[in-house]
């Protein structure tokens, strides 16, 4: 009784206060080392070298006089930000950090919930997920952002399917569609599936970047295209809430390509013994800090490519990746079979 | 209360059901003509869900996901001739759309 | 007990948002109810235990055919300003009553076999315990290979055909 009911709501108020709050500072982050590959220093005013700078933006974002449009629709236009912030939320229901952790002598799985379809849960929630963006652009009752929304959906749904080829390539690999079943399955497989399946996760990343809108692909959102996309008429905390949306969103993607590719707990070199004093660090100390280098390549990414322009994202995305994925998906299936 | 059985899914089935061809009957935007029918479509998925449940067999959820697959082709094709029409003739309404009519 | 609770509210919110759906006046939120409705279908999936099912009526349905239908509904938006469509009140007296019927006569058939014991259907062989993605699978490729076939192949076709008729410059 008690494990049924206490312990999940446990789970979820820890995992959520802590995506909250890295989402918040994660914001920090990027202005850092973006400032850093600009040669530059970035926030320093706020507490030490800057590292109260989100604090100071919440307070000011909260503070910011709440603006509605006129003969905007209103039930829509505040549903929008929620619709978008939600589904980035929830689908940290999935993500495992580790297989068990004792706390206070009971033994706790970190995963909030082990559904045994968890990978096709987070394409799901990944396609709720585009109802944020149109429904932003559309209750703004402006030409602009309605342009922008549908095509920053378009592009959305577009590199959904590139994903979702690369997802059901590893779920040949490893039979199962649980996310701890795929961890368990590179266990016993002893090697991390990049190394199986590389050209799959370059493929799911430049797709995690396009989902995310970010850099390269964050046209539908840059300040000199489109007068700032489909969020043009969202001020103060409603602002903030699409873009925390985007960097939840970002930590999934991280989080993923960790899981499946990664070993998601697992230390690195499962199969050589020689490492093994490796193993006494946690196994969610390992997924945290797996999650922090894509993180870090994302935010790296942004600082360094310039912007692709629509046609040329949506010809990659069409002509070049769902091909790819599928070739991909038949050389994977037929290898599974032969070997 | 009275346990759920799998009659209570398929009286929710058949009133979601109805809900649906009021809405395809009197409606005359095509539009939500087209969601009504998608409406009736999800009244049958959850009567072969419920009955897949009582039977114990997964045949129910595979025709179900026939259905899905069908409803997606109708719907992609609907709203194309939807479009296409409109670009012709500037409206929704099911009661303009004669011009085929003798 | 609990499964009750959760039965009556989810048919509450299922007919309650298909009601809304069907006399909404705004067509954008027509299609936001619809896509509540279908999120409250999955839940009921997962109350059968039919869990494949319920993901794929949020992938597909709510999150593939709905966002299909609120791009149409914003393209059209864009070239007309918004206003109701004007129900002729002979023929909605109608619709109410053929729907009427159709309710009496499922409702008719329904308490009839309920009164009956129901005959013993054969079902099929207890497969072992397998997940129940794996059993939908093996379906799948097995006994309803054939099906599975032409349904890819009515998609292929009906991506082509959405393809051409959206066109412009057909």
């Amino acid at each position: 009784m008690m494990g049924d009911y206490v312990v999940p709501v446990l789970k979820i108020l820890v995992l959520l206060n802590a995506v909250l709050v890295s989402v918040t500072f994660m914001t920090l982050l990027e202005r850092k080392v973006i400032a850093w590959v600009q040669v530059r220093l970035g926030p320093m005013r706020v507490g030490y070298h800057g590292a109260l700078q989100p604090i100071a933006d919440a307070i000011k974002l909260l503070l910011k006089e709440d603006i509605t449009p006129v003969r905007a629709d209103k039930w829509v236009f505040t549903l929008a930000p929620i619709v978008s912030m939600v589904p980035a939320l929830i689908a940290f229901a999935v993500i495992p950090f580790d297989r068990e952790a004792v706390f206070f002598g009971f033994p706790i799985a970190l995963v909030v919930a082990d559904i045994n379809v968890g990978l096709l849960y987070l394409v799901s929630i990944t396609s709720i997920g585009v109802y944020g963006i149109i429904l932003a652009g559309y209750a703004s009752n402006s030409k602009f952002p309605l342009l922008a929304g549908l095509r920053a959906s378009a592009q959305l749904i577009s590199y959904e399917i590139a994903i979702t080829m690369m997802l059901v390539s590893i779920v040949v690999m490893s039979g199962t569609l649980s996310m701890v079943g795929i961890i368990d399955a590179q266990f016993n497989a002893r090697v991390w599936y990049v190394f199986l399946q590389p050209v799959a996760f370059v493929i799911l990343f430049i797709g995690g970047l396009a989902e995310t809108n970010r850099a390269p692909f964050d046209l539908p959102e840059a300040e000199q295209e489109l007068t700032g996309g489909f969020h043009t008429e969202y001020s103060g905390m409603r602002f903030a809430l699409f873009f925390l949306a985007e960097y939840a969103n970002m930590i999934v993607v991280s989080a993923v390509a960790t899981t499946l590719f990664f070993g998601g707990w697992l230390r690195p070199f499962p199969n050589v013994d020689a490492l093994s004093w490796l193993g006494y660090v946690p196994g969610w100390v390992w997924f945290v800090l797996k999650t922090f280098v894509f993180l870090y390549l994302f935010i790296w990414i942004r600082a360094t490519l310039p912007r692709y322009r629509y046609d040329q994202l949506m010809r990659l995305g069409w002509k070049v990746l769902i091909p790819l994925g599928i070739a991909n998906l038949v050389v994977t299936a037929v290898l599974k079979v032969l070997l | 209360m009275t346990p759920i059985t799998p009659y209570h899914y398929l009286v929710l089935s058949a009133a979601l059901f109805t809900i649906g061809l009021v809405g395809v009957l009197v409606r005359r935007n095509i539009i939500i003509v087209f969601m009504s029918i998608e409406l009736m479509l999800n009244a049958v998925n959850i009567n072969l869900a419920a009955f897949s449940y009582q039977l114990h067999n997964a045949a129910g959820q595979v025709f179900a996901i026939f259905v899905v697959a069908v409803a997606a082709a109708e719907a992609a094709v609907g709203l194309g001739i939807i479009l296409a029409f409109f670009r012709n003739k500037e409206t929704l309404n099911m009661d303009d759309m004669d011009i085929m009519k003798w | 007990m609990l499964e009750s609770v959760m039965f009556y509210a989810l048919a509450a919110f299922i007919l309650g948002f298909g009601v809304l759906v069907v006399t909404a006046r705004n067509t954008v939120h027509c299609v936001l109810f619809l896509v509540a409705n279908f999120l409250c279908v999955a839940m009921v999936y997962v109350m059968l235990g039919a869990e494949f099912l319920a993901i794929i009526q949020i992938l597909v349905y709510a999150g593939g055919i709905v966002v299909l239908y609120l791009f149409v509904v914003m393209l059209v938006n864009l070239r007309r300003p918004p206003d109701a469509p004007v129900d002729t009140r002979r023929q909605s007296v109608v619709g109410f009553a053929l729907a009427g019927a159709m309710l009496a006569e499922i409702s008719a058939i329904l308490v009839y076999s309920a009164a009956r014991p129901v005959a013993a259907v054969a079902t099929a062989p207890a497969l072992p315990a397998a997940g129940n993605t794996e059993t939908i699978g093996m379906l799948l490729y097995t006994d309803y290979l054939v099906p599975f076939e032409l349904a890819s192949m009515l998609l292929l076709v009906a991506m082509v055909g959405a393809i051409l008729l959206a066109r412009k410059d057909m």
